[in-house]
């Protein structure tokens, strides 16, 4: 690697400030800290440090998104071969999905890392590793047949107004990849919801009208109790739906992933899957309609509920940041999503509006949490000059 | 009442180099200094000039303002250099030893017939006073002022601290004497000691002290996490603490009349020959172990602990009130990848996010790389499994990254020190400064009270 080391430091000068490309440093720093972790040491405060840095961090978080996301390309092939009837092989059905899938992920890279490196080098400062997950979470959300433009003009979206314009990563209100989604779903509503969108290539035929490629959720929104998968296909995810949202199981393995690795934070996952249960009990009990009757489990596997509990509610950034925050942002991000499902019959997908409206909340809910904390501290002085 | 309290969050950073329980000599010291850098917030006033000749005692310079606190010459010899730095900020008076010491002598006072008063006028004469520090600030403690209580840790659990029960060996004495002279300023003084006392300590026949126990991981051994699990501060609140080691030379004076700032010191880490203990006297330059340094590694020199010392450099002169000196690699190396290789097994992270949580290691040999880049904060949650104390350190951060002064006091800065939040800074994913933060906040109020006032 000496070889390597020899090159880039023979670069270096001339994007140094002042250099001939030094209006290009923060892109080659960004390329250099990629291959070699720089040689900074300690100059003030500690003269150790713990080995873990952003760059690991978000790169565990992308190793724990590979189950669904392999999964995700195999079940692209795999409901094309439901719908259309073309025999395929298991490996087929995989290739099938990853063609499908890879244009949107390097669309979704290249225009955001695009971005982020222009945003790094206006603000001269060295580019953040957040948009390496962002990045495979927006293709990840996406239904498979969404045109490319589309993607990109999502992402763009998205990390321009939802992050740079805050300042980067670690500034942002709202989880940037749910935004990218959210656009989409707001501006080009038919691109993103009915039964055509979910399976590759049903849009452009009009032919095969005796199988629907419904999701559950739009089942289940239609009061049509009677057409939803199983809860075993559902759990392992041989149903239609976002890239790779559909197979519970997958995200659990991913889930196991970011809890043992301590990058997610396991409060807000339970109590997300506590507040939507004890919602989904109330509903049973009160009753009313089909959607209101349906096991809570049910609201669990189905849709983007897993996917978001375990990849977008525990954004360190957009939650709540505090530990007893945590526990109510959570609930109330699984409460809202079941909330959202139920009764509002124009948005069948609760979980992307339920977090970037607990995303919005978050603050809130820490500011009240320090509060706490506060009075507690001003209580004990009080205390303390009465004595 | 003694308590023995619980701490649960912390960590314990297990480095190689611990120092064998045995006390050796070093060789001859060339220069001792004493640094008004290693006094926060100190404005020194000099009393002497480069050629003078000094007696061990004697004042070097003094407190701007409080021109009463004396900063004393730990040897007898003559002023050899007065180094300066930026803005010509005092760094250093290094005194070069004469052959034979040669102390100042005080009056040997009869401690039980002294009045409060006469005792502070000895130590402020006597150069001992900066012995006690003030909690909030830490700085040198006023001596107009009446604390709440002293405080006092009788064990340290910052990695590779020496273990204070043996460096006080044959101390028992002088370190009771100090106790006494303790409570003629005050009399409430707290003691925390940990559960793994050895039966022949000095503590367990220390009287006039209060003794709490507490277990678990640092900052555990720290005295501001005592403080707070004792008897939290509150605004307006002052407390003073002082080192074990500086208790001994306290009560020397009042044994003796001299000021006698000899100690045990502990020389560890990974780039020493034999990690042990040596006797010097504080301000030694630390080319007098020199020969016992690994020299292979690029090594940098710590005076105090890993997580809170100061570089002084190969040829720097002990901190004040530093008990250790460590020695670890550089890590002024690039590493190919290392972000990406899930193994790195010679590193250590509390995080699972590499494998090394598979092959523990006993021991690990930690240089000073940062082993990342600076980031805005992301990762939250981290700093609270480490910090012992109901505090938000990233909302107190914040609050001073906003210089919002009401805030800081809310969020409890008055309660902490940088070396309460140093473990903060080593499990920072984003590599954030804590330390130079929680130090900025401190000024900023410190400065803040002092226009009030």
């Amino acid at each position: 690697m000496k070889f390597l080391r020899n090159i880039i430091d023979r670069m270096k000068p001339a994007f140094e400030k002042g250099g001939r490309f030094g209006f290009l440093h923060s892109t080659f720093e960004a390329f250099e800290s990629f291959v070699f972790v720089p040689n900074t040491t300690s100059k003030s405060g500690v003269h150790i440090h713990d080995s873990n840095d952003l760059k690991r961090t978000m790169t565990t978080v992308i190793v724990a998104l590979l189950p669904a996301l392999l999964f995700g390309m195999w079940n692209i092939g795999y409901q094309r071969h439901l719908a259309f009837g073309e025999a395929m092989t298991g490996w087929e059905m995989f290739i099938f999905g990853f063609l499908k899938v890879l244009p949107i992920i390097v669309v979704s890279y290249v225009v955001g890392l695009g971005i982020e490196f222009t945003a790094a080098q206006i603000r001269k400062h060295e580019v953040n590793e957040g948009f390496l997950v962002t990045g495979m979470l927006i293709p990840l959300i996406m239904p498979v047949d969404c045109p490319l433009w589309m993607v990109g003009l999502a992402t763009a979206f998205a990390v321009i107004i939802g992050k740079e314009v805050f300042g980067g990563t670690g500034m942002n209100i709202f989880n940037p990849a749910l935004l990218a989604r959210a656009f989409i779903f707001f501006a080009y509503p038919s691109h993103i919801s009915g039964g055509k969108v979910w399976i590759a290539g049903m849009k452009d035929t009009s032919a095969i009208d005796a199988v629907t490629g419904a999701t559950p959720l739009a089942h289940a929104t239609a009061g049509e109790m009677d057409k939803l998968p199983s809860a075993y296909d559902m759990f392992f995810g041989f149903i239609p739906g976002s890239i790779g949202e559909t197979s519970t199981l997958a995200i659990l393995i991913g889930a196991l992933i970011l809890i043992y690795t301590g990058v997610a934070s396991w409060k807000i996952m339970l109590s997300c899957v506590g507040g939507a249960l004890a919602t989904g009990f109330v509903l049973n009990i009160i009753g009313g309609n089909p959607y209101m009757h349906l096991s809570p489990f049910y609201h669990l596997l189905m849709g983007g509920f897993a996917f978001g509990t375990v990849f977008m509610a525990t954004d360190p950034v957009t939650g709540a940041q505090t530990a007893t925050g945590k526990w109510i942002y959570g609930f109330l991000t699984g409460m809202f999503t079941i909330l959202i499902r139920v009764f509002n019959q124009g948005y069948p997908e609760g979980m992307m509006l339920a977090i970037l409206f607990m995303n919005a909340f978050a603050p809130l809910i820490d500011h009240y949490v320090v509060t706490a904390n506060i009075r507690k501290r001003m209580k004990r002085g009080l205390r303390k000059a009465v004595q | 009442m003694s308590k023995v309290i619980k701490i649960r969050r912390g960590l314990d950073i297990s480095l190689k180099g611990i120092a064998e329980k045995v006390l050796s000599k070093t060789a001859k010291v060339a220069s001792y200094a004493v640094k008004p850098v290693d006094f926060p917030h100190l404005v020194p006033k000099l009393v002497v000039r480069e050629g003078d000749a000094v007696l061990a005692g004697a004042p070097l310079f003094v407190d701007k303002y409080n021109p009463e606190v004396r900063y004393a010459s730990p040897v007898s010899g003559t002023v050899a250099a007065i180094v300066r730095g930026d803005k010509r900020r005092l760094l250093e008076v290094v005194v070069t030893p004469a052959d034979e010491q040669q102390y100042l002598q005080h009056p040997v006072a009869d401690l039980a017939a002294c009045s409060c008063e006469q005792v502070i006028s000895l130590m402020l004469e006597s150069g001992v006073w900066p012995f006690l520090k003030q909690r909030p600030f830490g700085i040198v403690a006023h001596p107009a002022d009446c604390p709440k209580a002293i405080f006092i840790s009788g064990f340290d659990t910052a990695p590779l601290a020496p273990d204070i029960d043996y460096v006080l060996t044959g101390e028992g004495e002088a370190f009771q004497k100090g106790i006494d002279v303790l409570r003629k300023l005050c009399d409430k003084i707290y003691l925390g000691l940990n559960n793994q006392l050895a039966a022949i300590s000095i503590f367990r026949k220390t009287k006039g002290v209060e003794t709490n126990t507490f277990i678990g991981p640092h900052p555990a051994g720290n005295v501001g996490v005592q403080i707070y699990h004792i008897s939290p501060l509150n605004k307006g609140e002052k407390v003073w603490t002082i080192e074990p080691q500086h208790i001994v030379s306290l009560g020397r004076l009042f044994l003796k009349g001299i000021y006698d700032v000899s100690k045990v010191i502990a020389l560890v880490g990974s780039e020493v020959k034999k990690p042990r203990y040596y006797r010097m006297i504080a301000g030694a330059a630390v080319s007098c172990v020199e020969e016992h340094i690994i020299k292979t590694n690029h090594p940098r020199y710590v005076s105090g602990n890993v997580l809170t010392g100061a570089n002084i450099g190969a040829n720097g002169h002990l901190g004040f009130y530093d008990n250790l000196l460590t020695v670890i690699p550089e890590g002024d190396k690039y590493e190919f990848l290392g972000w990406l290789n899930p193994l790195r097994l010679h590193r250590y992270s509390v995080s699972r996010s590499s494998l090394s949580w598979i092959f523990p290691r006993k021991e690990y040999t930690l240089d000073t790389n940062i082993n990342g880049g600076v980031r805005a904060f992301v990762v939250n949650g981290e700093y609270e499994k480490v910090l012992p104390m109901d505090i938000y350190p990233v909302y107190l951060l914040k609050a001073i990254l906003a210089s919002d002064i009401d805030k800081m006091e809310q969020l409890g800065i008055y309660e902490v020190l940088e070396e309460d939040l140093a473990l903060c800074e080593f499990v920072c994913t984003s590599k954030i400064p804590v330390q130079q933060i929680l130090r900025k906040g401190i000024g900023e109020i410190y400065e803040e009270l002092k226009i009030r006032n």
